[in-house]
């Protein structure tokens, strides 16, 4: 997992609220077995006029320019502004790979759904949770050009006109996304635990471990 | 110090390690697969070199992309073909018992988990799939999984979580005539909004909650997640355990009954503190109907499609504006003058075997409408179908005019073949009305089964309280 620190990158508005990982990645591209090479298909049913289809070459595809992303202005942004309740539906972790691959790094919203909020953090993107007035003022003083900065050891974003706001962040989530690190590995380490509390439940409940 | 509720109770007892920050390592008991959200999770395990921790504690059926027609045939879409060929290839290279496409105890992973007891009462239960805290219905702790914790289930049989708040809903008194488990749970989406348990486990409790069978009570904890919980509950009694007696994964002799006298330990205590309690009146809830591209965008079927004009939240004014653009409605128009072209019966909501009973018993004797293009019943397991099939259903169906198929996801998702075209309305019995959820361009009203089989029969939306209650 790539490791996030500190970035400073254009900001996308995406003006509407419980958008759904059906939107952000549509169940066709979901038959894949692979887990790259999802970013052209963000968003696809909003990005485009027509209907994408898995390892269509999107290049040549009719785009609905009247869509945010399609905007030249906003090319190369790193950070989605969102409204509440992004990423409800689905557990689909295409959904951060997809959010990933198109060149995301972070997103901003009022209120994210549990399990998205969740992956995110495992393909080093971060959401960051501000309060909904916040939120607001920011869709308000979007502009051409507009970028801010994150700082995740600060946990702190800098807006270009010097103001600076805090956000939460678990302190175990955080440690592993400053890091790159692989959950796995850091859960093992605990191995011993895992094979204790397994011989302990095998007391109260044997029937879980008899087969 | 106050008590517990059941959800302190099941974390507590699954809790392996907590770091300082709260967050937490805990056990899995059960971990179902399925095709779409496990091939990437096996690769990155063959790439490490790991092998599952417990391979015995892992269950896996493919359901998404399965056809509903001439499965004899294989499934003719490559891509399909592969997702599932890529798990059948797994499981056998890991070790773990897979149902496969031909097997009768094949179906919808949710329905699946409950109907063989490889999911019951206490246990921690994951899946690559939001649906499952369909499981928490027998007072199991259960939700769904992203990609990568379904990897380190796999390799540690554990997950790193915090825990949540508390939700205490309680649903009092009784629902009347018509009136089902699937409405319960649209309405309290609808006051409660898709975001109102984020953050939260939801214990379902009161009258009629208790009142509901298991294959009821499954319909309400499928739909935690649309309420925007991770999981929901209902406390374990006569019922729930009358339903694992004699299930083929669950306990035997002397465990069974070691098992029983733990299971009744599994409620909140009568001190218990929640962090947020919603009351709601059974009595008040009449069949419902979603209108929008949200199930928190529900009314009661003798109601009208609301006015966004009449919404103070200008975000939410506008998401209802784009909602009845989408599903080609006009505000103020009655529930009951929406025109159908598709029926859908089946999902993980609505496809076990009392489902199917409530629908065919509005089916019996009658004719779909003409303006029905189609209309599919989707058991949820080959052994529901079997079921079905000896209380005679199918036929019942299939003299209506249903189209009676294989168990699968079908048309909830739209993987397969089964799909609503562009503008192509449907009232169907699963959980999401998101925009293409159905097919591209697809319009779905999410409704209970008899409601759906009483539209197909109708054409349009009827309120089948009144229905029932002629008959009655
Ligand atoms: S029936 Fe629908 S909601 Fe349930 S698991 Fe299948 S696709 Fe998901």
């Amino acid at each position: 997992m790539r490791a996030f620190t500190k970035i400073t990158s254009l900001v996308v508005p995406l003006d509407r609220a419980n958008v759904d990982t059906d939107a952000i990645i549509p169940k066709q591209f979901l038959k894949s077995i692979r887990r790259a090479g999802f970013g052209p298909y963000l968003f696809d049913e909003w990005r485009y006029l027509d209907h994408g289809e898995p390892d269509m070459d999107c290049t040549n595809r009719p785009l609905n320019t009247d869509f945010v992303l399609n905007k030249p202005e906003y090319l190369g942004a790193g950070i989605l502004l969102a409204r509440e309740n992004f990423g409800c539906g689905s557990s689909r972790e295409h959904a951060p790979w997809a959010l990933e691959d198109f060149g995301f790094r972070a997103i901003i919203a009022p209120s994210f759904a549990d399990i998205f909020y969740n992956n995110c953090f495992k393909n080093g993107l971060l959401p960051i949770v501000l309060p909904a007035e916040l939120v607001d003022g920011l869709f308000k003083a979007l502009s051409i050009g507009y970028k801010l900065t994150i700082d995740l050891e600060a946990q702190k974003i800098m807006t270009p006109e010097g103001s600076v706001m805090c956000f939460d962040v678990d302190e175990t989530r955080k440690f592993r996304l400053l890091n790159g690190l692989d959950d796995i590995a850091l859960s093992l380490q605990h191995a011993d635990k895992i094979t204790a509390y397994e011989a302990e439940r095998a007391k109260r409940a044997p029937w879980l471990f008899s087969e | 110090m106050s008590g517990k509720t059941l959800y302190d109770k099941l974390w507590e007892d699954h809790v392996v390690y907590t770091e300082d920050d709260g967050s937490s390592l805990i056990y899995i008991d059960r971990h179902l697969v399925h095709e779409v959200t496990s091939p990437q999770a096996f690769e990155g395990l063959r790439l490490a070199g790991r092998k599952p921790w417990r391979q015995s504690r892992n269950l896996a059926v493919a359901d998404h992309n399965v056809p509903t027609t001439n499965r004899d045939k294989g499934i003719a879409d490559p891509v399909s073909r592969l997702q599932v060929e890529t798990l059948d290839k797994n499981c056998s290279e890991f070790g773990i018992t897979e149902f496969g496409m031909s097997d009768a105890r094949q179906g919808i992973v949710h329905v699946v988990g409950p109907e063989q007891g490889a999911t019951l009462p206490g246990m921690t239960v994951v899946c690559g799939d939001s649906h499952t805290s369909t499981h928490g219905a027998s007072g199991a702790l259960a939700f769904g999984i992203g990609t990568s914790e379904v990897e380190h289930a796999l390799a540690t049989q554990c997950l790193t979580q915090k825990k949540a708040k508390n939700l205490l809903i309680k649903v009092n008194g009784k629902v009347g005539v018509g009136v089902t488990a699937k409405d319960i749970v649209l309405a309290i989406i609808g006051k409660i909004g898709t975001a109102g348990g984020n953050g939260y486990t939801i214990e379902f409790a009161g009258e009629a909650i208790q009142a509901l069978s298991m294959e009821g009570r499954m319909t309400v904890c499928n739909m935690a997640i649309e309420a925007g919980a991770r999981a929901g509950l209902v406390a374990v009694d006569e019922v729930t355990i009358d339903y694992y007696r004699n299930r083929p994964y669950a306990p035997k002799g002397g465990d069974w009954f070691m098992a029983e006298r733990l299971w009744q330990q599994l409620h909140s205590d009568a001190d218990a503190v929640f962090d947020k309690v919603v009351e709601m009146d059974a009595a008040g809830i009449k069949p419902q109907v979603t209108w929008g591209t949200s199930p928190e965008l529900v009314v009661a079927v003798d109601e009208a499609v609301p006015d966004p004009a009449l919404e103070p939240d200008a975000v939410k004014q506008q998401s209802m504006k784009r909602a009845l653009e989408y599903m080609g409605l006009t505000a103020g128009q009655a529930i009951v003058d929406i025109k159908l072209d598709k029926v859908f019966i089946g999902s993980c909501t609505n496809s076990r075997i009392e489902d199917l009973r409530a629908a065919a018993k509005v089916a019996e004797g009658k004719k779909i409408a003409a303006n029905i293009t189609q209309a599919l019943v989707v058991p949820g397991s080959g052994l529901v179908k079997r079921q079905a099939e000896a209380e005679g259903l199918d036929k019942i169906f299939i003299d209506a005019g249903f189209e009676w198929r294989e168990p699968g996801c079908s048309m909830c998702l739209a993987m397969n073949a089964d799909r609503l075209e562009e503008g192509e309305r449907c009232a169907s019995t699963s959980n999401r009305n998101f925009e293409g959820r159905q097919g591209y361009g697809g319009r779905t009203h999410l409704v209970s089964p008899a409601m759906a089989a009483a539209a197909a029969i109708a054409g349009h939306f009827v309120d089948v309280s009144s229905i029932e209650e002629s008959v009655a």
